[in-house]
């Protein structure tokens, strides 16, 4: 039925097929769309958000995507700036997921401010000294950075580039695409460290606190450095996630394995820095603040298997697997450790965010207890349904990865 | 620190000291707080979590068994932290700012965009988000409370004590239709200080050595709530007893140092002399 939209040379599933493969996710943002209207109609007391746990799920999975987003700027900037050219082949799929994940916390960000019809007094009102603008500030000329790379892909879709003047300036753009990538890995570096500086700069919560290195908390550079680590990973997981599903080789090895080498060695020393974070909080910031590394992990649900979880299955295996040229050359241990370190991320953002608003910081408050409402998981998934739509749309309509045909060549009939 | 203004003097600091040995826990200041601020009621005042008390009361106890068990109340209101709030340098849209002639800390609502980083970054709990709208039923009354001087928040926005700052404006329009510059220590005090009957809450100028809440933040009984964390909170508070003292910051094993001085106690600026003889 839309076999004039595909791209040439390559084998898609039917339509059929493809509309029920899209029925889960419209469910979710079905799901999702509900839950907006409600908070927005009602409010936020639509969720179980409170005066306590002032930043919740939406704030997770914010932080979270937009880590795993980072693949975009990043492999960007090896491709671009650097001169990898081997990682042209994995490019379109990391400015893709880069798009959603952005685009899709944007969104996210929309429903999770109390009045958003006043979100563009971020830009008005300005507070130049808030972590939270500068995050701001990126994630918006970033999306935008995002969208502007996203163009030339799109415009490579079978039937627009008959258009003679779409073709050239779809090419205009890929030719100029340098500029882009620079730009957007100025702006990423800037905000990615930023989210990391909000909590960072909390100094009267001592969970989340951290000293300063130069004007920027410490977590300013963690955080950057967490996402640079985790970004490529999460593409690699979603190409892999694409080739099992379509049966198909879709990247060649040594894209993947370049960018496995070069995330393994980024989350190596993540890992190191992030131990002596860990070792300098607690050893430093807690302490001045009247408490100690077990205070934190006393109440709740929240213990120090966490911390554990989080730096040693999550974040050293990881950093090692990847690091022995035999671990990261296998699949299964490659997908394995890929997905030990976006897990490692989630749980990382989770712990900034969650337990470090849950730890009551007055010696007599007590601990609160969150549990999302089925309004906030709506939101949160309903982005993962819109990955799953934009990029399964990406990959039927658009020439996504450059060396599909080569890599499957359709037998002559 | 003491700043000047243009004029060569020093500007106003406004503060409060809040003897807890006097606190019944009565909640007439949270009443006062709420009426007077045109704090919005709600049908089911259980969700404490979402509850909005700008002034609010806690209950702490010595954790020890009876007989030994004693209990003490612990009104909050904001600490008005000075010199650089944890909320005022990460709110997005400069919705609430430090004004460093008055030491207060104020919040403009309708700037407000509900990020709620600022509650976030208050490790007090003082700021409460909108998570309804406004609800004063007209069938109760309670519209005929509202005060003309404040406006009522809207959902969806961050709301805090600012010290009734409204009643520091009508006292200056007061002053200045005298022909005054200065105003007096009584013409400017908060609902809560005006309301309690124990005489618990003390609010003036820190910075004025004339008012009493000046020379009460200088008793030796005086502490500041998490004050180690380095906010500067304009809230004191005054308590004889240790473990009081104590549950006022997070201290490790060993570090709590006991007022032993006694050398106050007949000193006329001590609020209650002889009360140190409480056994440490």
């Amino acid at each position: 039925m839309d076999s004039p939209l595909l791209p040439q040379g390559v084998k898609r599933c039917s339509t059929w097929a493809f509309f029920f493969w899209t029925l889960p996710w419209l469910a979710l943002l079905a799901w999702g769309g509900l839950s907006a209207f409600l908070c927005l109609w009602k409010g936020l007391n639509q969720t179980n958000m409170s005066n306590v746990f002032a930043f919740a799920l939406w704030i997770v999975f914010d932080l979270a995507v937009i880590a795993l987003g980072a693949g975009a700027f990043f492999t960007g900037f090896l491709t671009y700036i650097i001169g990898k050219k081997e990682l042209k082949n994995i490019i379109n799929t990391a400015v893709i997921i880069g798009f959603i994940c952005y685009s899709g916390a944007m969104a996210m960000l929309g429903i999770d401010i109390g009045q958003p019809i006043r979100g563009w007094f971020i830009f008005w009102h300005a507070n130049i000294h808030s972590m939270l603008v500068e995050v701001s500030f990126c994630i918006t000329c970033y999306l935008m950075v995002l969208a502007i790379e996203f163009i030339p892909i799109i415009l490579e879709n079978r039937k627009l580039e008959e258009i003679k003047e779409l073709r050239l300036f779809g090419h205009n753009l890929h030719e100029i695409m340098a500029v882009f990538a620079a730009t957007g890995t100025f702006l990423s570096f800037f905000h990615q460290g930023s989210l990391g500086g909000m909590f960072g700069v909390m100094y009267a919560r001592p969970f989340a606190a951290r000293e300063g290195f130069y004007i920027w908390p410490w977590t300013f550079f963690l955080f950057v450095l967490s996402a640079i680590a985790c970004g490529p990973l999460f593409t690699i997981l979603c190409t892999k996630l694409t080739e099992f599903l379509t049966r198909k080789k879709l990247v060649p090895d040594s894209a993947i394995q370049l960018l496995a080498k070069i995330s393994a060695w980024l989350l190596s020393l993540y890992i190191v820095l992030k131990i002596f974070d860990y070792l300098g909080w607690i050893y430093g910031i807690v302490p001045r603040a009247g408490l100690t590394f077990e205070s934190f992990f006393r109440e709740g649900p929240y213990g120090m298997w966490l911390v554990v979880l989080e730096m040693v299955f999550c974040g050293i295996l990881p950093a090692i697997i990847l690091m022995v040229p035999q671990g990261r050359k296998n699949q299964a241990w490659l997908i394995f450790a890929a997905l030990l370190t976006c897990t490692g991320i989630v749980l990382n953002r989770f712990l900034f965010i969650v337990v470090t608003l849950a730890v009551p910081v007055m010696p007599f408050d007590r601990f609160w207890s969150y549990l999302p409402t089925w309004q906030e998981w709506g939101i949160g998934l309903a982005v993962v349904g819109y990955g799953f739509l934009v990029f399964s749309l990406a990959y039927r309509y658009l020439p996504v990865f450059p060396k599909e045909r080569e890599l499957n060549p359709v037998p002559e009939s | 620190m003491k700043k000047e203004n243009d004029q060569g003097k020093v500007d106003q600091k406004y503060g409060m000291v809040i003897d807890l040995d006097k606190c019944t826990g009565c909640g007439t200041c949270m009443v006062a707080c709420a009426a007077e601020n045109n704090v919005s009621v709600r049908p089911d005042q259980s969700d404490k979590e979402r509850t909005i008390t700008w002034m609010r009361l806690y209950k702490i106890t010595n954790g020890k068994e009876f007989p030994d068990s004693e209990v003490s109340y612990f009104p909050r209101p904001c600490m008005q932290c000075d010199h650089h709030p944890p909320c005022v340098s990460v709110c997005v849209s400069t919705a609430t700012r430090l004004d460093t002639h008055t030491g207060i800390v104020s919040q403009i609502y309708t700037r407000c965009i509900g990020c709620r980083y600022c509650q976030a970054a208050c490790p007090y709990g003082v700021r409460y988000f909108n998570w309804w709208d406004t609800y004063f039923p007209k069938d109760k009354g309670l519209e005929r409370y509202l005060s003309p001087e404040v406006s009522p928040r809207m959902r969806g926005v961050v709301e805090k004590c600012t010290f009734c700052h409204h009643r520091l404006m009508r006292a200056k329009e007061q002053a200045y239709a005298e022909d005054r510059r200065e105003i007096e220590e009584e013409e400017y005090q908060t609902a809560c200080t005006q309301a309690c009957p124990a005489n618990a809450i003390t609010f003036g100028d820190l910075n004025n050595p004339e008012h009493e809440v000046s020379k009460l933040s200088k008793h030796p009984f005086a502490f500041r709530l998490l004050e180690r964390l380095g906010t500067e909170p304009k809230v004191y508070y005054l308590s004889s007893r240790d473990w009081v003292r104590k549950l006022g910051d997070n201290f490790l094993p060993g570090e709590y140092q006991p007022v032993v001085n006694k050398t106050w106690a007949n000193q006329n600026w001590s609020t209650k002399p002889g009360r140190d003889t409480f056994s440490l």
